[in-house]
């Protein structure tokens, strides 16, 4: 698997480190219940099709992106 | 259901033109059964046999979505242990490696049990120590443990790398005698063909679709074969437990990842234990046919293909030949990648769900075929009873909201944070 890194283009997956779900929106600071931390931190959608993502060219530039990716298929799309 | 024994192996013989029969039927779904089960796994068929065996459960349904024997239970290492530590984890897995040493009489199927024992290499003293804790916390359960020195080592593993230019040198190792491997398809086919024969439906190429929920409480599951009342639904579909909780309306603590496995060309029999590495995850066993079969780390993404990547492939490799040197000159006959269920913390769960009647088996992270037996033991009583069995209730889907943590080896889905 390649990823588009924004930054320096196509590079294999070696080079990247993944984040995880870039689709769940953080709570604020000092806002929120022990349970909407709870469901934010422990909870995943982890879903079999289209997924959202965090990662980072650790071994390159270094640059945090987000990525969609297909979990059935690996698939890569856009990054941002 | 025909016995095995010796006595049928030289009567078929015998009789060539009498063919062995069927290990198990193929009925049609029943319109309603007391439990069903979903998911044809190890875990899953394991309960079927528990439920039925200690619960006098019979009418029972297992739901496999595609043939038994074609998920994990066929696609791990084959590893048995019970080398834990923490309290929820160490009676657990004792009870598995208890239930292994007579799985096979049980079932009357050779489930090739071979406790060869597991060396864990030590890299540096600091890490004997802490064998030498774990060890002791095994010991004080019951649990067989002794510490290796480096002159032990030598003696059972002599092809490690004992030299001056040792990337990890060797300074001892942890051993399990009572550790070991087990035949992964045989444990299916055993339990399946136990199930069966007590009365218990196993219905292949059968998918749920939906779960039927009324008032809180679960009545039963739409399937590719129609509509299935049950009294109670059991869900054991590691790798896939995300994608058929949230049919029930669950969001849950897991991440489905990919775990690679190896298997090299044959070789004379080298080998002779289970020995994992204290640099790095890797274990590696010899099987009977002579292959080495080997592992590491998760390849750190989530991912519901079992396509594996390259990069793994090299980094589990590099871990066979420090440890190893002669494996470098070995070829990799084929290797292969399963889903697994990855938690926060490392540990599974067995335990009821915030829907009645419905019960979750699932979670299980690296440890899932060395789990198979006693996972199916106190899921059966859980679903029997309607309350956890003692030796999971630390095994609760709530324990990330009540501080309960089970980090044994701290190996979770977070692995940027490993």
């Amino acid at each position: 698997m390649r990823l588009p890194c924004p930054h320096c283009g196509l590079r294999d997956y070696s080079e990247f480190r993944y984040g995880g779900d870039a689709s769940k929106p953080r709570p604020k600071h000092g806002t929120g219940d022990l349970k909407t931390w709870h469901d934010y931190y422990f909870l995943f959608d982890n879903p079999k099709g289209p997924h959202q993502e965090y990662w980072q060219h650790v071994l390159g530039c270094r640059r945090w992106f987000t990525l969609s990716r297909n979990t059935a298929t690996n698939e890569v799309g856009e990054a941002k | 259901m025909s016995k095995y024994s010796a006595f049928s192996l030289v009567r078929h013989a015998l009789n060539p033109d009498q063919p062995w029969p069927r290990a198990w039927r193929s009925p049609e779904p029943k319109p309603s059964y007391d439990v069903v089960i979903v998911g044809g796994g190890g875990h899953g068929l394991a309960t079927a046999h528990y439920l039925a065996k200690n619960h006098g459960i019979r009418n029972v349904a297992i739901l496999e979505r595609a043939y038994i024997g074609s998920g994990n239970v066929g696609r791990n290492t084959t590893i048995i242990r019970s080398n834990y530590q923490m309290g929820g984890n160490t009676a657990f897995f004792e009870h598995s490696l208890k239930l292994w040493e007579g799985l096979s009489h049980e079932l009357n199927f050779n489930c090739m049990v071979s406790q060869r024992g597991q060396v864990v290499v030590a890299i540096s003293p600091v890490q004997m120590d802490v064998f030498a804790r774990k060890g002791n916390t095994m010991r004080l359960n019951g649990i067989d443990a002794e510490l290796l020195d480096r002159g032990e080592v030598m003696k059972l593993l002599p092809y490690l790398d004992y030299s001056k230019e040792a990337r990890w040198p060797v300074y001892g190792a942890i051993h399990q005698p009572r550790a070991g491997t087990a035949r992964h398809d045989a444990v299916a086919w055993g339990y399946a063909r136990s199930a069966d024969s007590q009365g218990i439906d196993i219905i292949e190429n059968c998918e749920v679709t939906g779960f039927a929920i009324e008032n809180g409480k679960v009545t039963g599951v739409e399937t590719s074969r129609g509509r299935i009342n049950a009294g109670k639904v059991g869900i054991a579909v590691a790798g896939h437990t995300s994608h058929v909780a949230k049919m029930a309306g669950l969001r849950l603590p897991v991440e489905s990842h990919i775990l690679q496995a190896f298997v090299t060309e044959p070789l004379k029999p080298i080998v002779h234990h289970v020995v994992s590495w204290g640099a790095e995850l890797f274990y590696l066993s010899q099987s009977d046919k002579g292959g080495l079969v080997f592992g590491g780390h998760i390849d750190g993404f989530n991912t519901y293909t079992q396509r594996g990547q390259f990069a793994k492939i090299q980094g589990v490799a590099e871990c066979a030949v420090s440890l190893m040197p002669f494996v470098s000159r070995v070829r990799l006959l084929r290797h292969w990648g399963g889903i697994q269920d990855m938690t926060p913390d490392g540990s599974p769960f067995i335990c009821k769900t915030p829907v009645r009647n419905l019960y979750l088996n699932g979670g299980w992270c690296y440890q899932g075929f060395k789990a198979t037996p006693a996972s199916g033991w106190t899921f059966a009583h859980t679903i029997a009873h309607d309350d956890e069995h003692d030796l999971v209730r630390d095994f609760s889907l709530d324990r990330f909201e009540k501080g309960g943590e089970l980090d044994e080896y701290g190996t979770g889905n977070w692995t940027w944070k490993q």
